[in-house]
């Protein structure tokens, strides 16, 4: 028994009930590895908090009803004008509620930063390949936390019944009546009744501030546990393997960056809402369904969305006498629906191309992994080609060019570009592979330019630091699976040969043209080139880094002397 | 969950691909670490951060009860601000941005920062264990007697499955059933057209040609008061546009006897027929009536189809005619559904 300091004894107490001690010993000084993209998901989670604190805030003041009644209130333009209440203990928040208005503002930056940095987290993920086995449930809940984030945001922005929420609203329920079948049914019962009704804002009251934040904290507790209990990722490097991660302990490092982050996070907001108005909606005035503002636009993340919706033709069906809207349906419910399954789906269509089922905790640089680079490459062309497309009138009227124009450069666009933007990515990839094999055989062009003896010209080049060979040679080769024999040896055929066919064809279509990287063997021979040339003081210089002491390969003063020689030009 | 700074040697040993250096990267001490002085300076910053912190928020907090709500300070480039909301946002969001800022400056330069390495474990648990739970699970399942007693296990999933109907059907009274509400409107034969501001009826001569105005049915006014809600409003609006006979080239019915127009007069449902936004804006010159929410193009002079834009069907028309007093009329009530299309639309 060691000896009880104080913290020991209160400890002890709760030790006894809870077991904190086997945890607390395995958990403290966890390692954390760092790097700045791992922020993103941390501003996620801050965000989220933060919007959380501020609804409740909001939810003291803010009546959730269609009730009409008269203004007569501290924003005189609105004076006389008859509005649901939902709209006037908004105004109420807004201009009576000291705090108030920077509330609701705190609450609406949060809200978008929240989806802005899940996003930016989501494509830190997908790119590096985080999403790789163990983590793809993780990935899964990613993405239903990034489509919950959807919802629940334009659940938000559409209860202060102002006219842009409310024609938010009119679109939604355009969009429910297209679903085929019951899409009348599913408009009266959300909106008991024809559109706009009095219920609807009372309903999707409770759905934004329990049903769906309750489902996104169960979702972020669940992927936190995830991460932790799976130990985070790391980019690759020196001294960095698969099987280890090197970082900082929890306590206090990562502890003390994480909770200050958050406080930054918060400040952040906070003076961003006291400087910056988001959601005027006193600018905007109550809805009235024949009422409507030039350059209505969603919040952002709608914005993808939206430019679906105006970027397709106008293809309708009408078939024994009923109407399928196919210029609604598509870009309102199909597009997401499609999109978020291929999301889904993505960390197992790879692995099975991949054909390993390995653990991958080191990340993969985006180059050493083209296909994937490149589809998400061509993905967000796609995903910013529709987003063009919802500010389709604002561009219009600001750079002076005809919506018609613009929307047709859409709908040809979103064919086009995607697949260009992903040959450019994959060559690019590729070449970046190729010039880090170079770079480990050959060492680093350092510009320099130097004149032999016999009077030639060379560029010197210098060997690689440990730490960008150890980046490099984290690469993970991949051979494509193997080509299915149609007849086995015994003269059996094969009752999955076009199954398999089909993956292995995807598969070289992801892997064929893989640049590998240097063998042992290979590597050893360039390295003895390298330490042979230096010793004759021939082209090649030391890296900084390699003159330190325990960092180098290189240690050989004449290496030292030929960093004098070379003449620059 | 062994940390050390010297990694397993067996792992670099191990590796058969050249997968790089397995020791860290040589630690350079920071300032702070040798230097007392840097490092008392560092603590200072960061109490001083802490310090101005807890100044911003009581200053919050005087912010609070010293400022009223409605007053404003001009901004230049920015015009008017709540001076409330200013103070309110700056002063918190500061304290809170100086202790984040505060405990990272702690965090960079007075903790420890070399880096330590843990080795992780495959998440797979070992093969007995596996075998272990899988005949725990085996026994157990024979225990209960799931996957022998057939009729039991048919019957509870039968009664599991059922279960939910009623948490749906529950739901029913959501709302009222469609019905024939998306296919009818106020509108009726002899309905006068008001201006739907005012509520004044329109006599043609009100409005100009190349005019437009927003109006409604006389009755809406009523419905909504006795409905209590904005329904009709959402379905009943109209717009009344006024151009040169000779430009019509094409309306949506009438005969000569009975045209749908009063004398270049024409009335059109403003409900988008794409998802149902009001349209306004009306180019005079063209008759082009363009959505503003996604731009579907209606050609009000060729019965108001869509010339552009996602909407898939004409704007539909409303017949028109004067009544008795030379004031707008309904001539009929509106030939097809108006608003978004549906399922049951045909």
């Amino acid at each position: 028994m060691s000896v009880m300091n104080k913290l020991g004894h209160q400890a002890e107490f709760l030790d006894d009930r809870l077991t904190v001690a086997n945890w607390g010993k395995r958990n403290l000084r966890k390692v954390f590895p760092d790097h700045w993209t791992f922020m993103f998901g941390e501003m996620a989670l801050y965000s989220f908090i933060i919007v959380l604190l501020s609804g409740i805030y909001l939810t003291l003041w803010f009546k959730p009803s269609m009730t009409e009644v008269v203004y007569n209130g501290s924003y005189t333009p609105l004076n006389g004008i008859e509005m649901s209440e939902a709209y006037k203990s908004t105004l109420d928040i807004s201009f009576d509620v000291r705090g108030g208005l920077l509330m609701r503002q705190v609450h609406h930056w949060g809200a978008m930063l929240f989806i802005a940095s899940m996003t930016i987290h989501m494509m830190r993920v997908f790119f590096t390949g985080a999403f790789r086995k163990p983590r793809e449930i993780n990935w899964t809940i990613g993405v239903l936390l990034l489509t919950m984030g959807f919802v629940e945001g334009f659940a938000g922005y559409s209860l202060p019944d102002d006219l842009l929420s409310g024609t938010g609203l009119r679109i939604a329920e355009g969009i429910m009546l297209s679903i085929p079948v019951v899409g009348t049914y599913v408009s009266f019962f959300a909106f008991g009744g024809e559109f706009p009704g009095d219920e609807f804002i009372s309903r999707l009251y409770g759905i934004h501030i329990l049903l769906i934040p309750g489902i996104i904290l169960g979702l972020i507790t669940a992927h936190m546990l995830i991460v932790w209990y799976q130990k985070h990722t790391q980019y690759p490097g020196k001294g960095r393997t698969n099987d280890n991660v090197v970082g900082y302990p929890f306590m206090p490092v990562y502890m003390a960056k994480a909770g200050g982050f958050f406080f930054i996070v918060f400040g952040i907001t906070v003076f961003l809402s006291g400087v910056a108005t988001i959601n005027p909606i006193w600018a905007y005035g109550p809805y009235v369904p024949d009422q409507i503002t030039a350059g209505s636009q969603p919040d952002w993340y709608m914005g993808w969305l939206e430019g679906a919706l105006r970027a397709m033709p106008n293809w309708e069906t009408t078939l024994w006498g009923h109407t399928i809207s196919w210029n609604v349906l598509i870009p309102g419910a199909v597009v997401l629906g499609v999109i978020i399954n291929l999301m889904l789906i993505y960390p197992w269509l790879e692995a099975k191309v991949t054909g390993d089922k390995k653990e991958h905790h080191l990340l993969d640089r985006p180059r050493n992994a083209p296909t994937r680079t490149a589809l998400g490459v061509m993905s967000l062309t796609f995903y910013m080609m529709l987003l063009i497309g919802g500010g389709n009138d604002i561009i219009g009227s600001q750079f002076n060019l005809s919506i018609n124009a613009i929307t047709w450069a859409i709908r040809i666009g979103i064919f086009i570009l995607p697949p260009i933007s992903f040959v450019i990515t994959k060559r690019i990839c590729l070449s970046l592979q190729r010039s880090d094999r170079d770079k480990l055989l050959h060492g680093r062009e350092t510009g320099s330019i130097m004149r032999l003896p016999e009077g030639a010209f060379v560029e010197v080049h210098a060997p690689l630091s440990d730490n960008e060979k150890a980046v490099i040679l984290s690469k993970n080769d991949i051979t494509p699976l193997p080509w299915p024999e149609k007849v086995d040896a015994n003269g059996v055929k094969d009752p999955n040969f076009k199954k398999d066919h089909r993956w292995a064809r995807l598969s070289h279509w992801f892997f064929s043209d893989n640049v590998p990287k240097p063998t042992a063997a290979e590597l050893a021979e360039a390295e003895a080139h390298i330490r042979h040339s230096a010793a004759e003081g021939a082209p090649v210089i030391a890296h900084r880094e390699q003159l330190e002491p325990e960092g180098g390969v290189l240690h050989d003063p004449s290496a030292v002397e030929a960093d004098k020689e070379p003449i620059t030009k | 969950m062994s940390e050390q700074n010297t990694p397993d040697v067996e792992i670099a040993a191990g590796a058969i691909e050249p997968n790089g250096d397995i020791a860290l990267p040589v630690h350079h001490p920071r300032r702070t670490d040798f230097d007392p002085r840097a490092a008392k300076r560092a603590e200072r910053q960061v109490s001083i951060m802490f310090g101005l912190s807890a100044i911003l928020t009581v200053a919050f907090v005087v912010a609070y009860v010293m400022i009223p709500t409605d007053a404003t300070f001009p901004v230049p480039f920015f015009g008017t601000w709540s001076a409330s909301n200013t103070a309110l946002g700056v002063t918190f969001g500061l304290a809170a941005f100086f202790i984040g800022a505060g405990i990272m400056q702690w965090a960079k330069k007075l903790m420890n920062d070399k880096e330590v390495v843990a080795m992780r474990h495959s998440l797979a648990s070992p093969e007995d264990s596996r075998e272990e739970a899988i005949a725990e699970f085996q026994e157990g399942l024979d225990d209960s007697g799931f996957a022998t007693r057939r009729i039991l296990r048919r019957s509870l999933l039968g009664a599991v499955a059922l279960f939910p109907i009623p948490l749906i059907v529950i739901l029913r009274d959501l709302g009222p059933l469609p019905g024939d509400k998306l296919f009818i409107t106020s509108w009726v034969p002899g309905m006068r057209i008001v201006l739907d501001v005012t509520g004044a009826p329109i006599r043609p001569a009100d409005i100009p040609v190349g005019g437009i105005v927003s109006a409604m049915p006389a009755v809406l006014p009523a419905i909504q008061k006795a409905e209590g809600n904005l329904n009709a409003r959402a379905k009943d609006v109209v717009l009344l546009v006024r151009m040169n006979p000779d430009e019509i080239r094409s309306q949506q019915g009438g005969t000569d006897d009975e045209p749908w127009d009063y004398e270049g007069v024409l009335c059109f449902s403003k409900i988008c027929t794409h998802v149902g936004c009001p349209i306004a804006l009306y180019e005079q010159r063209t008759h082009h009536l363009l959505c503003p929410c996604h731009q579907s193009t209606f050609d009000l002079a060729d019965s108001g189809n869509v010339i552009f834009g996602p909407a898939a069907r004409e704007l539909p028309q409303l017949p028109i005619k004067l009544d008795d007093e030379g004031y707008l009329v309904a001539r009929d009530s509106f030939q097809q559904p108006v608003g978004p299309s549906f399922w049951e639309r045909g």
